[in-house]
């Protein structure tokens, strides 16, 4: 991979810090460039600096063309994903300080086609969680007569709580093992929100849903290696989402 | 054959070998090591007919254990009809052949054809 | 082009058993030592086979296998059957549900509940007992 120095001081005045680090940026457009190369900056940082604000750091006064994809700053969207010293990451919820390293390097998450430098295309993602039927699934409806509202005590909601709490980030999809080389796997996003839905006792739709999984770039290319609870950042914890499910399939779980 | 069947026969086969290759195992340690694989002691396990039906399972089990974690492996790194059907048919294929050649051996062996 | 486009990490991200924890390193070796044990299983059905073509070709066989190579690779097998045995054990139980935690409201700093201290302590017993087996095999092979 080709090197681009850029070696760049920033022209406006800025709070004063005896730290800055070398930011190194994944660039690439496939619309011209054959492969992806690094551009590297040299950024002011502060103790509570994150890797999304050294990034628009450098949007803001060194290169404006940096495609980067951000919205909250604040670890709800999703949106900031990208592979942080080589490890699936949210940008907006990486401290500088927290990777003990004076180099830092951000690229597109793997698994993902990239659109440009690093922002990444969504599309498979989305689709196989459209697959697993991402809504509750039942024959009655709060529309009908008497039912008002379909009650859950507290420890039916811990059921599926938790797997809900998934932005859609794709880190987990971008550090699983099967993903790297299958590209008709689901993916743990898509199986964990299946199992969202199987474990919501409103829903009606697990066997319909079991079908779906029930292939062969299904649950069962699966083989808990953990790498998505590993860099989940909201706890959804992926990986047990889908053992759990798979326990359905098994005759584990009824 | 749903996924789910081909898995549960996976796991299936790999218990039962667990078990089965402990016994494998053991029985040459009945013997000093380099003494329980002279041929003579080798021709009479061979001659043990439960010892024989065990190798023939254990022979069974580890083919479809073994040429299906291959297929799970293969499967993984390349997707396309052709080629599935490719790695599925060669799976049961090697599977068959495999089991083919080794029973061979327990069968000459066994019924003193050597 | 449509590899590149794809961004697919490949083998190399596959294979590679760093970066994330024990729990893919164990998976790295699960799969190692279910090639390596394949592998084992076909050699080992071709050279019993040689029992059919009498003491001879036996012997011959015997004094191919029967050397320092042949019992350090047969050392590494036992070692790579002991941990596949193991940890294939945890895998299955895992499939099933059994040992990856309960569901519940996660709390920061959101540590995964299926990468709980009974995983990586079964993924340490298994390498343990595979390093056991290997020593007692080459007690075995090496002490007669």
């Amino acid at each position: 991979m080709a090197v681009e120095t850029i070696s760049k001081t920033p022209e406006v005045s800025l709070p004063i810090s005896s730290d800055s680090i070398t930011l190194r940026i994944s660039r690439f457009n496939p619309k011209n460039d054959l492969s992806p190369t690094f551009a590297e900056f040299k950024v002011p940082i502060q103790k509570w600096t994150t890797v999304l604000e050294a990034i628009l750091f450098v949007k803001q006064n060194l290169d404006h063309s940096v495609a980067v994809r951000y919205s909250c700053r604040q670890a709800s969207c999703g949106s900031c994903g990208m592979r942080i010293n080589g490890k699936p990451a949210l940008a907006c919820y990486t401290k500088i300080s927290e990777l003990n390293s004076n180099i830092v390097t951000v690229e597109p998450m793997h698994n993902f086609p990239i659109i440009r430098d690093l922002a990444v295309d969504f599309k498979q993602m989305f689709a196989n969680h459209k697959k697993m039927k991402p809504y509750i699934i039942r024959e009655d409806s709060e529309i009908a007569s008497d039912t008002k509202e379909f009650l859950q005590t507290p420890e039916d909601v811990e059921k599926y709580l938790q797997f809900s709490y998934c932005i859609k980030c794709g880190l987990c999809n971008s550090a699983c093992p099967t993903m790297a080389t299958d590209e008709s796997f689901i993916g743990p996003q898509g199986l964990a929100q299946a199992h969202r839905y199987v474990a919501d006792n409103r829903d009606d739709g697990k066997k319909e849903r079991l079908k779906i999984i029930d292939q062969s770039h299904g649950i069962w290319r699966c083989h808990f290696a953990g790498s998505c609870s590993h860099v989940c950042p909201k706890g959804v914890d992926p990986a047990m989402a889908i053992q759990l499910l798979r326990g359905y399939l098994l005759g584990f779980r009824k | 054959m749903r996924e789910s069947i081909i898995m549960k026969i996976h796991y299936g086969t790999a218990l039962g070998a667990v078990a089965l290759v402990a016994i494998h195992i053991l029985f040459r340690m009945t013997q000093n090591f380099s003494e329980s694989l002279q041929y003579q002691n080798v021709i009479a396990n061979y001659h043990l007919l439960p010892y024989a039906l065990m190798l023939e399972v254990v022979l069974i089990l580890l083919s479809v254990h073994g040429f299906n974690g291959l297929r799970v492996i293969l499967l993984e790194l390349k997707q396309g009809i052709a080629y599935e059907k490719l790695i599925n048919y060669g799976s049961i294929g090697a599977m068959t052949a495999l089991i083919a050649y080794g029973s061979r051996t327990i069968l000459m062996a066994g019924m003193g054809m050597s | 082009m449509t590899e590149r486009m794809s961004n697919r990490e490949g083998l190399k991200g596959m294979a590679n058993p760093t970066r994330y924890g024990l729990e893919r390193v164990a998976y790295w070796l699960q799969r190692l030592s279910g090639l390596g044990l394949l592998a084992y299983l076909i050699g080992h059905i071709y050279e019993t086979s040689s029992i059919v073509n009498g003491k001879v070709a036996w012997d011959k066989m015997l004094e191919l296998t029967q050397t320092t190579q042949g019992h350090l690779i047969l050392t590494l097998v036992i070692g790579m059957c002991v941990f596949h045995t193991a940890n294939g054990i945890r895998v299955m139980l895992g499939h099933g549900g059994i040992g990856v935690g309960k569901p519940g409201q996660p709390e920061y700093p959101y540590k995964a509940a299926s990468l709980n201290y009974k995983q990586r302590l079964c993924i340490w017993v298994s390498i343990a007992l595979a390093a056991l087996a290997m020593m007692y095999g080459m007690a075995v092979l090496f002490g007669d």
